[in-house]
């Protein structure tokens, strides 16, 4: 079973249809519940850090999801999700993050031109994490964000994509692994992204 | 490189596809549902969703609509039409619509925009601004272009970027339905005055239109529903002859 944290931020439905076409067994969870019935764990989201910071520690989300994650549980976050596996970020007043890996989050820097970066771009891998086993370079992704991730540790940057400079697009650690764009809305490649966690958590990776 | 956007968009009436012709490959081809897989497989990049039913207690044909579409297209769609409160865009989103459009209802209580932003995330809050040329600029219409608003175009386009909105849906009245091109003047006078992406919509006819509309109006994204409902072109076409012009588009995986 994959567990979809829901609170309050944003569009779960998508994610989990995703999971459910691709056969996966899902649940989304609305608190905290009993990690041993999870084989991974997926933190989707929209929308602005600081309320994401707070409606997680409201829900008593932070120690239960680096518990889980520092228990080896693969961790997917997505989008906002990716962001709040961070230390902490500029957005707003500002606010610390999951801390699971470290760096900031900040804004996509001003020769970016249009901001929010929507639509489909292209992903360069850096490190050839098994979440992307049999997508190509260059395989095009949809984004939609206006911050973005600058992790301290360049090691755990798994794909970058180019906008206004290149930014991190995908980051993988052990069992923690982050996408700045949204796989539930990429189509087949995005698909396949799922599938490859899917088969990380069945296989307990 | 961010690709620029192609998006057919589907006027839907009473839950069913207005407009449409028929697919040979489509069991019931005025099914929203069947057509935005069809656009999904042929490779378009998103999909519009307008839906242009005048009755008031149409919301939920267009939740189930949202409901169907999220359980079956995995691309970003957008729905539009009507929506006026920020209950129907809790429940538009809830059912799985990445954006909703808003328009009517933007025009007489701009703060549901900032309302809207705040609450859900600029990202999915489209607005769609229906323009229509008058001395010295541009009127925005309400209400499927009916009613002059009596705002300016260029003016409302730059405050909706300031009140949160994440992007624009800009429809030239004059040419919508004339196969006769975007009004590249009105989308290079909202593209210069915001910062949010910009989609040209309304009047074309050949992807010649499209490229004006992306190369000399500067759009994100480019809308048009005739060529692709009638198959005059299918959205692969579109997107070679793009890439031929060398604009970066999204093809193949």
């Amino acid at each position: 079973m994959i567990g979809i944290v829901d609170y309050g931020m944003g569009n779960l439905r998508s994610v989990e249809k995703a999971l459910e076409h691709l056969g996966a067994r899902c649940s989304i969870l609305t608190e905290p519940g009993n990690p041993d019935e999870l084989a991974g764990v997926i933190l989707p989201g929209l929308g602005a850090f600081s309320r994401a910071m707070d409606n997680l520690r409201a829900g008593g989300w932070p120690e239960w999801i680096r518990g889980l994650a520092g228990g080896g549980k693969p961790l997917l976050g997505i989008c906002l999700g990716l962001q709040l596996l961070f230390s902490r970020s500029e957005e707003g007043a500002g606010d610390t993050g999951l801390d699971l890996l470290p760096g900031r989050v900040a804004r996509l820097p001003e020769r970016a031109k249009i901001i929010p970066h929507m639509g489909w771009n292209q992903i360069r891998f850096r490190e050839r994490s098994p979440l992307f086993e049999g997508v190509g370079d260059g395989s095009w992704v949809y984004f939609v964000h206006s911050y973005i991730a600058v992790p301290g540790d360049p090691a755990v940057i798994a794909a970058v994509t180019d906008y206004g400079g290149e930014f991190v697009s995908a980051v993988s650690r052990g069992n923690i692994h982050g996408l700045q764009f949204h796989p539930e809305k990429s189509q087949a490649t995005g698909l396949r992204i799922l599938e490859n966690f899917i088969r990380l958590a069945g296989s307990g990776a | 490189m961010l690709a620029k956007r192609i998006i057919p968009c589907l006027d839907v009436k009473d839950g069913r596809v207005v407009k449409g012709v028929n697919f040979l490959d489509l069991r019931d081809a005025g099914d929203p549902v069947e057509q935005a897989r069809f656009y999904e497989r042929e490779g378009a990049d998103e999909l519009v969703f307008l839906d242009i039913t005048a009755s008031s207690d149409n919301r939920k044909t267009i939740v189930e609509l949202a409901r169907r579409t999220a359980d079956e297209v995995f691309i970003p769609f957008t729905i539009g039409g009507g929506i006026g409160s920020l209950e129907d865009i809790r429940e538009i989103l809830k059912a799985g619509a990445d954006k909703v459009s808003l328009n009517t209802a933007a025009v007489l209580d701009p703060a549901l925009i900032g309302r809207a932003a705040d609450r859900f995330g600029s990202q999915c809050v489209v607005v769609a601004i229906d323009a229509c040329r008058k001395a010295g600029g541009w009127e925005v219409f309400t209400h499927g272009g009916r009613t002059p608003a009596g705002i300016d175009a260029v003016e409302w386009a730059r405050e909706v970027q300031k009140r949160g909105a994440g992007e624009i849906l800009l429809t030239s009245m004059d040419g919508d339905g004339t196969l006769a091109g975007y009004d590249l003047e009105l989308t290079r006078e909202i593209t210069r005055a915001v910062k949010i992406p910009v989609i040209a919509s309304g009047g074309v006819g050949s992807l010649e239109d499209l490229y004006r509309g992306i190369a000399e109006g500067g759009a994100q994204a480019v809308l048009a529903a005739s060529i692709f409902h009638f198959r005059t072109y299918s959205i692969r076409q579109a997107k070679l002859y793009l890439r031929e012009r060398g604009i970066p588009v999204r093809l193949g995986r």
